[in-house]
């Protein structure tokens, strides 16, 4: 069986051996121990598992490792600095855009890949883009305050 | 003692009809053992009995164990740990139940750690279901607190050779307010090993003066939540653990008829494992494990099974009891009698965290962490599966990614446990998406009966109102007709069905709130006047009026595109009245709810917040279940076990939502995690009415939008 002998996460050049079939979602969590990204379908379709691949959201359950090469892999752990919590997390925090808090890193990782592309999001925007992203505890409302917000916040400190 | 956790089982929560049997006893000596010196105030339970005796199926009748449960410890050091058999799951107990304790310790928020939900450290608890943390464990927690405020000032009192009534606490400190000196609790508790018991008399802050409790408080935690550092069930490690997956029967009831695992077990690190009609694979990871359980041939014996097409025919027929036949109410000019059939479709919790658990085995003791609202129930669950006493086994519940009432039971937590058993190793096993959409419990699926006879002034005279399966919660009329007769009847359900959160209280306010509606409209008179008009409970009276007020309901106009419903309900002692504006597309018919104004009412409020943030979340659920979210099945085989094929609400489902809170702080503070639900379903379906003319009496009420 082929198999990975590394992957490019938060930064840095990590060794890894496993099966290139592997989702990169299991890998990052059974392997590597960063278990902010969560499972919650397997087909891409509640966006739980949201990582930034290249800086750009992407479902880590849909994704083979063997397929990833050189791609670099943001996960939520790299987000908070020195223990100083990005502009996003402290937002969600503040709003209380969250109740059970499984949906969370998926929903920030989702919204920074959003921020990354367009800093000033109208609410519209921020539906839209986060419309694949499911939160059954129902704090969508919250969660589009909280995205915005932060936004504003990014905007101010640059 | 009050009896604090004396819940009543609803005849619909059908996953719990086994009792748990425990017996579980910790002497003094034990708990300072386990904790440390210091203060700790602890209480006898004594209401287990009663507790149970709501359930039906008890088993090991006879036995009234006694349980001493540690509730509250300041250690030596004056660090404040509080215990409780609660889970969280989203609804934020960990804030609401800490504010309660900071409140009567008068400390910090931060110095409070709350241990929940491990059978091990926490007393014992029936489960957190039915809205009973906040009316229950609130005031216990809060009774418990004061009894080691009390304590505090004893030994300050003691310590220093002066009045009791000198002394006071303030700034987490006890003062000596004729001296000015201040104490640090880690000074009175250093060398001490004092217990104290819960008594009823202890005074506890009224909420007039609560300044920690009733407030807006935000996550305790919610810094390990937003940086995905919080390790739920399913991220659990343990050194050497594997990874468990379950091959499941080909049919609900099935059974195995033949099994052929050679193929799996030549795979490198599997093992297979079978007892009875349980087969399952243990591998080093998650995609071995499911190659592994591909490579299993199993046939499986499966019986014919009904589909969802048969399902409401199906339900009223096998309804054990059929009741008095409905009264006919005179026919006479001035009074017109109505009657509607309104149905309920089946529908999954589908928590985002599925079911999950590891499990793990050292010499016959188990230890099990897994995702649940019942951790004793587990527990005892484990005993029974396992042969082994519940003084043996361990759950331990860390903050759980959501339940809305269905995770009352432990079946992961008794697979990992089975497949742990056979290799030697911890097992971790999380369930699929599919797995959880399948082999869950869904909310039971209802055929509601409703007639009623109005007069032409607009006075509901008759009201005879029958629910066949979903259940009995919230099927109280509460409008004033005398006579009202409702009645709930058991059936026969073709899946396995159990709690939701509100449980029936959803499908009874659907039919009752459509069909107040329909008589409205039958005499012509508007929906908020008409509900006023037969109403006398001045609480529920409150809510529809904050309501209507806020959302201007009195300037509601509707089209053929746009309408505007109301619904109101209490249920669990809180009140509920909920507006709804609709949208209809006129090209393809889609229903959208843009505006929702809901003004709820529970007593006094721990955390005005929290306490929005669940009714927002429960309006944007009960938009699911109210438009679209319906489990199709057929001859034992969910049709639909996926987020692609079961739709649930969205970012762009949910509509602008303003919340009204009541806050009486002269009444008790009762549960909210259910009772925001439902208004939600009948206020959609009283808009659709509004705007097209039209009466949906079937939930989900337009998965595929409105007929042409």
């Amino acid at each position: 069986m082929a198999s990975i002998r590394e992957l490019q996460v938060n930064g840095r050049a990590i060794k890894v051996e496993a099966d290139v079939e592997r989702t990169l979602l299991s890998v990052l969590r059974d392997d590597l121990d960063l278990t902010g990204a969560k499972y919650g379908c397997g087909e891409g379709e509640c966006g739980a598992c949201t990582v930034l691949i290249d800086g750009v959201a992407a479902r880590s359950c849909r994704r083979k490792v063997g397929d990833l090469g050189a791609k670099k892999i943001t996960t939520i752990e790299s987000l908070s600095a020195n223990g100083k919590l990005h502009a996003l997390q402290q937002a969600f925090w503040d709003v209380g855009a969250l109740q059970c808090g499984y949906c969370t890193p998926g929903m920030i990782m989702s919204a920074l890949s959003l921020l990354n592309k367009n800093p000033n999001p109208t609410n519209a925007e921020i539906v839209r883009a986060m419309d694949g992203n499911i939160c059954r505890c129902g704090t969508y409302g919250r969660i589009v305050t909280a995205i915005s917000s932060a936004a504003k916040q990014i905007r101010e400190a640059k | 003692m009050k009896t604090f956790d004396d819940v009543l089982i609803e005849p619909e929560r059908y996953e719990l009809h086994a009792a748990p049997v425990y017996n579980f006893r910790l002497a003094r000596r034990n708990f300072f053992k386990l904790l440390g010196g210091g203060v700790l105030v602890v209480a006898v339970i004594q209401e287990v009995a009663g507790q149970e005796s709501g359930r039906a199926g008890r088993r090991g009748g006879g036995q009234r164990p006694s349980n001493i449960g540690a509730w509250l410890h300041i250690g030596e050091n004056g660090s404040i740990t509080v215990f409780s058999g609660k889970a969280e799951v989203g609804q934020n107990i960990r804030t609401s139940l800490t504010q309660v304790v900071a409140e009567e310790l008068r400390v910090p928020i931060s110095s409070i750690r709350l241990v929940l939900g491990d059978t091990q450290l926490t007393p014992y608890d029936a489960g957190t279901f039915g809205s009973r943390t906040t009316p229950d464990m609130a005031p216990q927690l809060g009774r418990v607190a004061a009894v080691a405020r009390e304590a505090l000032i004893d030994l300050a009192a003691e310590q220093q050779k002066s009045e009791r009534a000198d002394f006071v606490i303030a700034d987490s400190k006890v003062k000596n307010s004729k001296t000015g000196e201040f104490f640090a609790f880690g000074q009175l508790t250093k060398g001490q090993k004092l217990m104290k018991s819960v008594a009823d008399n202890v005074t506890v802050t009224p909420p007039r003066e609560w300044k920690i409790a009733g407030t807006s408080v935000r996550k305790v935690d919610g810094a390990d939540f937003v940086s995905g550092k919080h390790t739920y069930a399913s991220d659990v490690k343990l050194p050497g653990m594997l990874h468990g997956k379950i091959v499941r029967p080909s049919a609900f009831r099935a059974k195995l008829a033949s099994l052929d695992s050679k193929e799996a077990e030549a795979m490198a690190g599997v093992t297979a494992v079978h007892d009875q009609d349980f087969v399952g694979v243990v591998a080093p990871d998650v995609l071995t494990a499911q190659r592994a359980a591909t490579a299993i041939r199993a046939e499986w014996t499966a019986t014919p099974q009904i589909s969802d097409a048969e399902l409401f025919q199906r339900l009223k027929k096998g309804a054990r009891a059929e009741g008095e036949k409905a009264t006919t109410p005179k026919k006479d000019d001035d009074a017109q009698t109505l009657n509607a059939t309104y149905t309920i479709a089946y529908i999954a919790h589908a928590p985002l965290e599925p079911r999950a658990a590891v499990a793990e085995w050292k010499d016959d003791k188990l230890t099990v962490w897994t995702g649940t609202q019942r951790p004793f129930g587990v527990r005892s669950e484990l005993a029974q599966a396992f042969r082994i006493s519940e003084s043996n086994i361990r759950v331990i519940v860390p903050d759980t990614g959501a339940g809305y009432g269905g995770k009352h039971n432990g079946e992961a937590a008794v697979e990992a446990a089975r497949l742990a058993k056979s290799v030697g190793k911890p097992v971790k096993l999380v369930w699929t998406r599919e797995e959880e959409f399948t082999w869950a419990y869904f909310r039971p699926a209802g055929v509601i009966d409703v007639t009623a006879t109005v007069t032409r002034d607009g006075k509901v005279t008759a009201w005879d109102f029958h629910n066949y399966n979903s259940g009995g919660s919230g099927i109280r009329m509460l409008y004033d007709v005398p006579g009202a007769k409702t009645e709930f009847h058991n059936a026969q359900s073709p899946l396995r069905q159990g709690s939701y959160r509100a449980l029936a209280a959803t499908a009874n306010h659907f039919a009752r709130e459509s069909h107040m509606d329909e008589l409205a409209r039958a005499v012509k008179m508007d929906p908020l006047e008409f509900r006023l008009k037969n109403l006398k409970d001045t609480r529920l009276r409150s809510v529809l009026q904050a309501a209507a007020d806020k959302f201007q309901w009195s300037k509601a106009k509707p089209d053929e595109q746009r309408g505007f419903g109301i619904a109101g309900g209490s249920e669990k002692s809180s009140y509920v009245a909920t507006c709804a504006e609709v949208k209809i597309d006129p090209k393809t018919r889609k229903v959208s709810v843009v505006r929702v104004v809901q003004a709820f009412e529970c007593g006094a409020v721990l955390n005005p917040d929290g306490l929005r943030n669940q009714n927002e979340g429960a309006i944007v659920q009960g938009i699911g279940g109210a438009l679209f979210e319906a489990i199709r099945f057929s001859n034992g085989k969910i049709s639909n076990p996926r987020f692609s094929g079961y739709r649930v609400p969205r970012f762009s489902d949910a509509p602008q939502i303003e919340i009204v809170l009541l806050d009486r702080k002269d009444a008790p503070s009762n549960g909210a995690g259910e009772t925001p639900i439902v208004g939600i379903a009948p206020a959609i379906g009283n808009a659709i009415c509004s705007a097209t003319g039209t009466r949906l009496r079937s939930m989900p009420l337009a998965p595929d939008g409105l007929k042409a």
